[in-house]
């Protein structure tokens, strides 16, 4: 920290966190395109490092980039309309205009900017990957390397993702654009679509550094608070955002001393982070307020409620969790819900309920390579009183998984079926 | 990480009188602004230490006092806790607020969370 040059570094690429976004976002919306818009945000903090090197940081760092950035844009758009006027009538007042509109759009809402800015990020002739990569790196404000870590990928390769995707909207001549509110549901679906995808991306991750993975969770949880801020009345949004800010809730007590996975029903539950919980269920309770919705994402932001209630694993409501997959399971049908859905069943009305869900889920393509449909199915039969089909349904499910621990505990509990016995003591 | 940004009252706000309606309108501007830069977890500003109470124990002797206290620089005014990446990222946040709402002093502080409280291994 002794040397100046890297303190304003380490300076610079805070207030790139902190700034970048709403400046990228106005930038855009003056510009139209992100390729400029991004540059120009670029051309702004390089001016800033020069500057401060050499006069100092002024007291109000934020003002000044923005107002530099504003003078770059001003700038470039004059200039771009100035080489557009050699080959095009320039109309009288045509100048006053411009700047009547720049005036407009400087002085906008900031809410509009970073909502556009989102929306052109997600657009959806982009790829899932190209927009999450877009969006990281954008709308948080996250370095090239940061993404590339977090998604256990060379950093070139994500710049090349994020250079395609600014190619591919400028391609289809993509500028920035609040949708009409009749297409917002469906620009939003989309925006949300990524939000659940980074944050499951680190939710989920079996590999890589879990630290840098459950970076992911923190970012997803940005955006999500982040959209949720810009469309308060959005019922669906507020669902995703209850659903991840549960779901996080759990993080620091789903894994054990060394890493080890802990299912949901053994959890320390007073290491669940209380906060989130309360801000989940105070969403889930402005969703109410709000009318309802009975979208995928507020349904399962409530069975996740159902847990978060419960104090102690023996006092979940299954009753209530198994109603709400029902309803999952008529909007967003897929082999997993119903899983889930057996599962729930199996809790609060008996083993054989669940497993009328659960076996018919053999016969659906592609779920011969889920190796958690005969886990489950074991744990059913056994709970049955049918311990040699559930043992051999462990042993299909040994042989499937990929992992070392899931399949010492397959073979376990396969064992303690010849034995006829449903229990397997916990390591 | 989370960090918990405190302001501190004056003397006006011990006083119960209401801020301006500037002050406030540049309150609500900085809590607007920081939900939507996805940052704010919760945030209360408190009253004036008249409406309050102080626990005092001295040798195992509780001893209850009421408002209002002395020195209102000393005393929370109102807390955000905030999720960001770092100390550095939060002084941001802080600055925002302190430039925006015209505060003397604004306090960044870390929440201790529960790995804090493990026995290094």
């Amino acid at each position: 920290m002794t040397d100046p040059g890297s303190a304003l570094d380490a300076r610079m690429a805070t207030l790139w966190r902190v700034e970048s976004p709403r400046m990228t976002a106005r930038l855009a919306r003056l510009v139209g395109d992100l390729d400029t818009a991004e540059e120009l945000a670029q051309d702004t903090f390089l001016a800033a490092v020069e500057k401060w090197r050499r006069d100092g940081e002024p007291d109000n760092p934020a003002a000044w980039l923005h107002t530099t950035a504003r003078h770059l844009a001003v700038d470039r758009i004059r200039r771009r309309d100035t080489g557009r006027a050699k080959y095009r009538l320039a109309a009288a007042g045509q100048r006053h205009a411009l700047e009547h509109d720049l005036g407009e759009i400087v002085d906008g809402d900031l809410a509009e900017d970073l909502l556009g800015l989102i929306f052109m990020a997600c657009h959806p002739i982009l790829a899932p990957d190209a927009r999450s990569a877009l969006v990281l790196k954008l709308v948080c404000g996250l370095q090239t390397e940061d993404v590339a870590r977090a998604f256990l990928a060379p950093p070139a390769t994500i710049a090349q993702r994020v250079v395609r995707a600014k190619r591919t909207l400028a391609a289809a001549k993509v500028r920035f654009e609040l949708p009409p509110h009749g297409e917002r549901p469906a620009r939003l679906d989309a925006v949300r679509e990524v939000v659940y995808l980074v944050f499951n991306e680190g939710y989920t991750a079996t590999s890589g550094d879990r630290w840098f993975r459950e970076d992911l969770c923190a970012e997803a949880l940005r955006l999500g608070r982040m959209l949720a801020a810009l469309t308060p009345s959005d019922t669906e949004t507020l669902g995703l955002l209850a659903l991840i800010e549960l779901q996080a809730s759990r993080l620091r007590a789903r894994t054990g001393p060394d890493g080890e996975p802990v299912l949901l029903a053994d959890q320390d539950r007073s290491r669940w982070d209380r906060l989130l919980i309360g801000r989940g269920l105070a969403l889930l309770d402005r969703i109410d307020a709000l009318g309802g919705t009975t979208g995928p994402y507020a349904l399962q932001a409530a069975i996740a409620a159902c847990h978060a209630r419960a104090t102690t694993a023996a006092v979940t409501d299954w009753e209530r969790i198994a109603a709400l997959y029902d309803g999952l399971a008529r909007i967003s049908p897929s082999p997993v819900v119903e899983l889930n859905r057996g599962v729930a069943a199996a809790q609060a009305f008996g083993p054989a309920a669940g497993l009328e869900i659960v076996l018919p889920l053999f016969d659906v393509p592609g779920m011969d390579r889920y190796h958690l449909l005969p886990a489950v199915a074991g744990d059913l039969l056994c709970r049955a009183g049918d311990h040699e089909q559930a043992r051999e349904r462990f042993l299909q499910a040994a042989a499937m998984t990929g992992n070392a621990a899931e399949r010492a505990t397959m073979q376990r509990r396969a064992s303690a079926c010849a034995a006829g016995s449903c229990a397997v003591a916990r390591h | 990480m989370r960090y918990m940004v405190m302001h501190y009252q004056t003397q006006d706000m011990e006083d119960g009188v209401l801020p301006s309606p500037e002050r406030q309108a540049a309150i609500g501007e900085y809590m607007q602004e920081a939900a939507m830069s996805g940052v704010l977890l919760s945030g209360e500003g408190v009253a004036s230490s008249r409406q309050g109470a102080r626990v005092e124990v001295t040798d195992g002797a509780v001893r209850v006092i009421d408002g209002p206290f002395a020195e209102a620089k000393e005393l929370i005014a109102g807390f955000a806790i905030l999720e960001v990446d770092s100390l550095a990222e939060a002084v941001e946040h802080a600055r925002r607020f302190a430039v925006l709402v015209g505060s003397e002093r604004v306090d960044v502080r870390r929440v201790v969370e529960f790995e804090d409280l493990q026995p290094p291994s």
